[in-house]
């Protein structure tokens, strides 16, 4: 069942019409509906173009966080052979949040780690809904050293609303163990790729995404703070939303002329939940390009290109 | 903040000269409720005279305190494009930074500064919990960077003061990018082989600990001070219960292994050149108030962005 989201609630009724529609004709063989489905699919299909055409920053939050969006899991199925999961932070236990490990990315041997939000109650509750305590960050650190020792690109897959805000995870030094992610991923001297898959939350996302080449799905979104969170401290009222995410510049357009990021990665029509397979193999190209711009360049270039990219940032502005 | 006039170096005062006398001569401890006189708490180093409790303290203030006979020199920090986003929440954003240099007379919420400590030769950098709560955006990241380009050149070590709500929202993405931009700085200090020593006051949160906060080679903080990612309301939202006491306080995260030292803030410089002779290799100090070091040179090469 397609899950809509609010503002494709108009979509979700023409939709279910012709849904409907063709359930009759299954029933009724005499009737013939197929051109009344038709018109309808037609007017479907310009409603989804139309929706989709401008998206405004708080609707692309809302994609980006759409439950049938393809997580992590599904990224490691569609576009890695060989997957062999890595647990653990050698410390104190493994964050489920984090997935990692090694595989191979087109026969090529790499190191893959990503946020998993989860798909079902169960699920995301096992996963912490994507939100990593400093295990999570740990164990990333761990596999990136594993990475950088044995010559394999890193690949991370963003998609968490941010680090997780409990007592445990205070205690055992978040901020440390983000810091030193962060740090890490700087350190690097294998190519280190980042792809925004869904949402791009804080401290949470660049601990990962602080790479040398960073892709956005075009409608996932990469923020310092949640809409709402801005909205609550700003405008002291967390129903601004939609004007926090406005200014916030957010999307996948603004973070590009910003220099932040340096690629969008085309999502089919309707958003990645619609067809994933697509959505994943666009993901698939676009790593494996980014990573043949990386992969004959020397270690010591790898990164201090990287550390000259994020030393440069931010001084071109939305002009640029 | 009344206080700070009077020890705003004198030119500064003369432009601001009807802030001469403070309108507010009595402060309140936020702690013990005792009401203060201005000048005895400043020469107190905000510090309450009655319970202990560390007020936040100006950059300026700390630095005439820390360094030798009140003597640094600033280090100039490359401005950054004012309002890269076009932010607009309530207010413009171009109009609270107009607000927070009136209320503050600095121009942004770090300080960098060198000077001499016991007679040791260092960069110092605080942050600034009066302009805008410290967040963290370009002008932050910049100045970090400054600072730890002079330590390097210069050789000498960089004690960094944090003081902090967390990103400055209204630079969105690229106040997020501040992280790793710092912490580029810190890994030039450390590769050039010099201590960095991060002195964490209150309040110390987010994106700030996060980043340049963490990275010290000794972590130092003052008594009581906040010290933490996710602040304790958030948390308190999310898991729906009461918080031990003291929690994310210096004493909780020394405790909890992440800090090495508290120290109060009376104390503090005399542990800093302690730290920093040692690391560095030289003799022990001579312990005192020694009377200011020769002027310094102005950095004439300011380091460029």
């Amino acid at each position: 069942m397609t899950h809509y989201l609010e503002f494709e609630k108009p979509l979700a009724e023409i939709e279910g019409k012709a849904e409907e529609l063709r359930a009759l004709a299954r029933k009724n063989e005499e009737m013939d509906v197929e051109k009344e489905a038709a018109a309808l699919d037609a007017k479907a299909k310009t409603m989804l173009r139309d929706l989709y055409k401008n998206l405004s920053p708080w609707r692309k939050c809302q994609v980006a966080r759409h439950p049938d969006r393809p997580h992590t899991k599904d990224y490691l199925k569609a576009l890695f052979t060989e997957y062999t999961p890595l647990a653990g932070d050698r410390n104190f236990a493994d964050d489920l949040a984090i997935s990692g490990g090694l595989a191979r990315f087109r026969d090529r041997p790499v190191v893959v780690i990503g946020h998993e939000k989860g798909h079902d109650t169960k699920s995301r509750i096992e996963h912490n809904f994507g939100m990593a305590r400093p295990e999570g960050y740990r164990k990333a650190i761990r596999l990136m050293d594993l990475a950088n020792r044995f010559g394999a690109p890193v690949i991370t897959l963003v998609d968490t609303p941010g680090a997780y805000p409990g007592k445990g995870a205070e205690e055992r030094g978040q901020s440390e163990a983000i810091a030193r992610s962060t740090e890490m991923c700087l350190k690097l001297k294998v190519p280190l790729i980042s792809v925004i898959v869904g949402e791009g939350g804080s401290g949470g996302a660049v601990a990962f995404a602080t790479a040398n080449r960073v892709a956005m799905l075009e409608h996932s979104v990469y923020s310092v703070i949640s809409p709402e969170g801005c909205a609550s401290i700003l405008w002291k009222d967390a129903e601004k939303m939609r004007e926090a995410a406005e200014a916030l510049r957010l999307t996948a357009q603004d973070l590009l002329g910003l220099g932040v990021i340096d690629r969008i990665i085309p999502e089919p029509m309707g958003g990645a939940q619609r067809d994933p397979a697509v959505a994943m193999a666009s993901v698939g190209d676009a790593i494996a390009s980014m990573l043949a711009e990386l992969v004959e360049q020397s270690p010591e270039k790898i990164l201090n290109d990287r550390r000259r990219k994020f030393l440069e940032m931010g001084s071109k502005g939305l002009a640029a | 903040m009344n206080w700070i006039t009077n020890y705003v170096r004198p030119h500064i005062n003369s432009l601001f000269s009807r802030r001469e006398v403070p309108e507010n001569l009595w402060t309140k401890c936020d702690e013990c409720g005792t009401m203060l006189f201005h000048r005895e708490l400043s020469d107190n180093l905000n510090v309450c005279t009655s319970c202990g409790h560390h007020m936040p303290i100006s950059p300026r203030l700390r630095f005439n305190a820390l360094f030798d006979g009140g003597i640094f020199t600033e280090i100039d920090v490359p401005l950054p494009l004012a309002d890269p986003l076009q932010f607009r929440d309530q207010k413009r954003y171009p109009d609270r930074m107009k607000a927070a240099q009136k209320a503050t007379s600095e121009k942004e919420a770090m300080l960098v500064a060198q000077g001499e400590i016991g007679r040791t030769p260092v960069v110092a950098v605080a942050q600034d919990f009066g302009f805008m709560a410290g967040s963290m955006g370009m002008y932050v990241g910049n100045a970090i960077i400054a600072a730890a380009e002079a330590a390097v050149k210069q050789r000498r070590p960089l004690i960094l003061f944090s003081a902090a709500g967390g990103a400055r929202m209204q630079e969105g993405i690229l106040s997020l990018m501040q992280m790793p931009r710092t912490t580029v700085a810190v890994e030039m200090v450390r590769e050039a082989g010099l201590p960095y020593i991060v002195v964490l006051t209150h309040p110390t949160t987010g994106g700030v600990t996060a980043s340049y906060a963490m990275l010290g080679d000794v972590h130092i903080a003052e008594p009581n001070a906040l010290i933490c990612f996710a602040g304790p309301r958030v948390i308190e939202q999310t898991i729906r219960e009461k918080l031990p006491e003291g929690f994310q306080r210096a004493e909780y995260l020394l405790d909890h292994g992440m800090l090495d030292r508290v120290t109060r803030r009376s104390e503090m410089k005399d542990e800093l050149v302690t730290i920093i002779r040692m690391l560095m290799g030289l003799p022990p100090a001579v312990k005192g108030d020694l009377p200011a070091p020769e002027p310094e040179p102005a950095p004439a090469d300011a380091p460029a962005e």
